[in-house]
């Protein structure tokens, strides 16, 4: 067993657990977008960063990837992370305004604007969709080419993939595609009173058949018309 | 080539050499690097073969062919042993004149280097001040071997330091060795290899441990990485083996990247010979010590520098980080522990233990001992790979060997550690240059890029620049450096096009900061450096970029016009014979008219004028505060 401090609590978890895990047994919330249990921890949306250390040597480390350690002094929401984490936010709304998880998210850390010119992208590339489909489907249908801004998830050669059972888990696991908020004007943001329109089987023939998990959903009733 | 199969035959091999060696004969050392094939070494080479056996020189002059020296600036120059003469710039025409006054004992006088200050010829490389500034350790190795031939290397005492590890038998000793010498990474965080090899000897695994050379050199204009594995890849080969020795590493890996075709294949050529003498692969010179080294080509991702994307890359993986711990040193590729260093660092191992760690710490200041290479460029008269000793001061750098500012404008400021990198400007090159110092001033060492400024660059626009590459670079993975990069870029072009604005820069600022406080990896750790670095030390420029709408140093082309300032302007005609588009006119000796409507802003007038008659002015008079 180890013992770690967080947030001025003295805590005993298990060896090999991570700082996330310890945070949210209790109680301390942490947003995350990219962590999911049963996958591996991938540390790409920075949201779950935590500060650790003291003084100088104080720094910012992803709570989903980091391991317990003896002794350790962990502060989930202090200014610094705070700072990081509402900016990321920022840039998350800048980029992916339609996203209804990164809306809640967002206006639960009170953020309510951003300032950056508006894109409207659908992908945070956060590649819990090219996890599920390499760890829990064993598929590796999709994976990430490019880097950069040129960074995007897709099959090999964009050609359908002979390995793509169309589960559909990649879909159900994305933050940004899964609820969509189709407020005619996402720059205005936050209002929260999203209707879940647009699931991707209206709009992706190789979807038609899928087994359909989003609850309530229109779409079908959309496409009898 | 005869495997050698205890420690004595390689002494008595050496010794043979050594013996052999007739110090007499003058030879003509020509530096065929990348550089210097680029700007002709080649010809020389061949032009120097030819006056040899057509004079009927053979016997009586030799040829050597080595790696980069350094001197850039020079290219392509050749060095005549034993006096040391050095003639830089030399066309096939005065090759020939060389080659023949060699043969006759001579020097040519007319084409020596000559100093710009007194327009005094200087004979000897060691006199020009170039070199003088210098503690070439490890750069002036090159010029003694011919890295195509390992006897070269060993003649000059190249694995005498892998026979005394060897001797003395005690993979302790080495560590302990280059613990004392204080050596630390040269790839730029500093970190000191002797406490990195400590861990990596106290790792247990059963499948062995890793060895990796890091020579995945991305940084824009800096090539010292290149140098050394060009010019001396053995010395690599060699700290590699001892390091092994040291650690208890099974299995090495070199990881260059495919852009250093001519490295690769003096790589290849070393490695051969080394295994074909015994001193590479199973029972190493019959001692019962075995270590291979393999290549690994990467494909030039700027982001597989950083260690756990290098691992990744090694493994066949795409290059991208991943968070730590756990360290590379706990679990590196396929899971084993490895320790990766860079080339710099590699290359100083067998001088360190050749003198002995007591006698490298004396180099350079206390925390940051021996010697390292920086790669100047930019606005420096003299450009090129300078060794010098850690803790000297900047200015010593710029002003010492880069003899000052290339044109008329002042050197503004200094650019250190490549992209990621900051900017110093000209009231700090009084800064000492070590690892602390350097990141307390927001830069880094980095791999020791350094690209010297002066008032003609707009720090702006270098910002913008450097983001623009890292923003291309940034693997992607994580969502801070991806976007916060690209946005970074988005303000910076902004403030450039004459579309920035206040709040913009006080986002640009909270933004970099965030970046740098929550990215994975050491790209985007230290991304912002460029921003963050610019804002502290040319704040005014942004200033003047937003509120006037003006770019001082006429760099960013929406925001100025040129116009011919006519008490200045002589009529010399200069500019109009530049410009591409036609915009200058008038008559000789005349003042010049400048057509704003079909003026493109190339700058090709304003740098050419002698007399500073073309400025630029704000296109939208604004106030100054």
């Amino acid at each position: 067993m180890i013992t770690l401090t967080m947030n001025g609590l003295p805590v005993t978890v298990e060896e090999g657990t991570t700082l996330l895990e310890a945070a949210r047994f209790l109680g301390f919330p942490i947003p995350t977008l990219c962590h999911l249990e049963g996958l591996s921890p991938y540390g790409a949306c920075r949201l779950c960063v935590v500060e650790i250390g003291q003084g100088t040597i104080a720094k910012l480390v992803t709570s989903c990837t980091y391991p317990a350690e003896e002794g350790l002094k962990v502060r989930t929401a202090s200014t610094r992370v705070m700072r990081a984490r509402k900016m990321i936010l920022e840039l998350l709304l800048a980029s992916c305004p339609q996203s209804k998880t990164i809306q809640d998210l967002a206006s639960a850390y009170e953020v309510r604007k951003q300032r950056f010119r508006q894109e409207y992208d659908d992908c945070i590339l956060c590649g819990l969709c090219v996890r599920m489909c390499e760890e829990q489907m064993m598929a590796k249908a999709i994976g990430f080419r490019g880097r950069g801004e040129r960074r995007s998830v897709g099959t090999p050669f964009d050609v359908p993939s002979q390995a793509c059972r169309l589960c559909g888990a990649c879909m159900y696991v994305c933050p940004a595609c899964q609820l969509r908020c189709t407020y005619n004007e996402p720059e205005k943001a936050i209002c929260g009173s999203c209707a879940n329109l647009s699931p991707p089987c209206l709009e992706k023939k190789a979807f038609d058949d899928m087994m359909c998990y989003m609850a309530p959903c229109v779409a079908c009733e959309i496409r009898k018309d | 080539m005869e495997r050698l199969g205890s420690p004595e035959d390689f002494a008595a091999l050496q010794e043979r050499f050594i013996a052999d060696r007739d110090t007499r004969i003058p030879v003509i050392v020509i530096p065929a690097g990348t550089c210097g094939q680029a700007s002709g070494a080649n010809d020389l080479i061949r032009i120097a073969k030819r006056e040899v056996l057509s004079n009927g020189l053979a016997g009586k002059i030799r040829i050597r062919i080595t790696g980069c020296h350094g001197f850039c600036q020079a290219e392509p120059s050749v060095l005549i042993e034993p006096e040391g003469t050095f003639y830089p710039q030399l066309g096939i025409k005065q090759m020939t004149r060389v080659v023949q006054a060699v043969g006759e004992g001579r020097v040519v006088e007319d084409l020596l280097w000559r100093d710009r200050k007194t327009y005094k010829r200087v004979q000897r490389q060691s006199d020009i001040p170039f070199f003088r500034g210098q503690r070439r350790t490890i750069l002036a190795r090159n010029e003694k071997i011919d890295p195509i031939r390992i006897y070269d290397y060993i003649e000059n005492g190249g694995y005498s330091a892998l026979v005394k590890v060897l001797a003395e038998g005690n993979p302790r000793w080495v560590v302990d060795e280059v613990k004392a010498s204080g050596l630390r990474g040269r790839g730029g965080a500093g970190f000191p290899t002797g406490v990195k090899w400590e861990l990596l000897a106290n790792a247990r695994n059963g499948q062995g441990k890793f060895l990796v050379c890091n020579a995945d050199e991305g940084d824009p204009g800096a090539y010292m990485d290149r140098s050394v594995l060009e010019g001396n890849p053995q010395s690599v080969i060699e700290g590699m083996l001892i390091g092994a020795y040291g650690t208890g590493a099974t299995q090495g890996i070199v990881y260059v990247r495919t852009e250093y075709p001519l490295a690769i294949k003096h790589l290849v050529i070393a490695l051969r010979q080394a295994h074909g003498l015994g001193l590479l692969g199973e029972n190493i010179l019959g001692t019962g010590f075995s270590f291979d080294i393999q290549i690994v080509k990467g494909a030039g991702a700027f982001v597989c520098g950083e260690e756990t994307a290098l691992i990744r890359s090694v493994e066949g993986e795409r290059g991208e980080p991943r968070q730590r711990p756990p360290y590379p040193i706990e679990r590196g590729i396929g899971g084993r522990p490895t320790a990766i260093n860079n080339v710099e660092t590699w290359a100083n191992i067998p001088i360190i233990v050749d003198e002995g760690a007591a006698r490298f710490s004396k180099v350079g200041s206390p925390q940051n001992t021996g010697t390292k290479i920086f790669s100047l460029v930019g606005k420096v008269r003299n450009t090129g790979l300078v060794e010098v000793p850690m803790g000297i001061t900047i200015g010593e750098i710029v002003h010492g060997a880069g003899g000052g500012a290339s044109g008329r404008a002042e050197i503004k400021a200094v650019q250190t550690g490549g992209p990621s990198g900051g900017c110093l400007p000209a009231s700090m090159f009084d800064l000492p240059i070590n690892y602390e110092s350097l990141t307390a001033a927001g830069s880094i060492m980095g791999s020791g890029g350094m690209i010297v400024m002066d008032d003609n660059t707009c720090m702006v626009d270098v910002a913008k620049y450097f983001m623009k590459f890292l923003k291309d670079e940034s693997c992607g993975k994580c969502f801070i450096c991806r976007k916060g990069t690209q946005r970074m870029w988005e303000i910076l072009d902004d403030i450039t096009t004459g579309k920035g604005t206040l709040e913009q820069l006080n986002l640009l600022e909270e933004l970099a900061l965030a970046v740098k406080d929550a990215s994975m990896c050491g790209l985007g750790q230290t991304a912002s450096n460029p921003v963050l670095s610019t804002l502290r030390y040319f704040r005014d420029e942004y200033l003047t970029h937003i509120e006037r709408k003006f770019c001082p140093a006429t760099v960013c082309r929406d925001l100025f016009t040129y116009r011919v300032i006519a008490e200045k302007c002589t009529g010399c005609g200069l500019c109009i014979k530049v410009c591409p588009t036609g915009a200058i006119t008038g008559p000789r000796k005349e003042v010049h008219n400048l057509n704003q409507s079909k003026c493109i802003k190339c700058r090709a007038c304003f740098e050419i004028c002698k007399f500073d008659a073309i400025a630029g002015d704000a296109i939208i008079a604004v106030p100054p505060r």
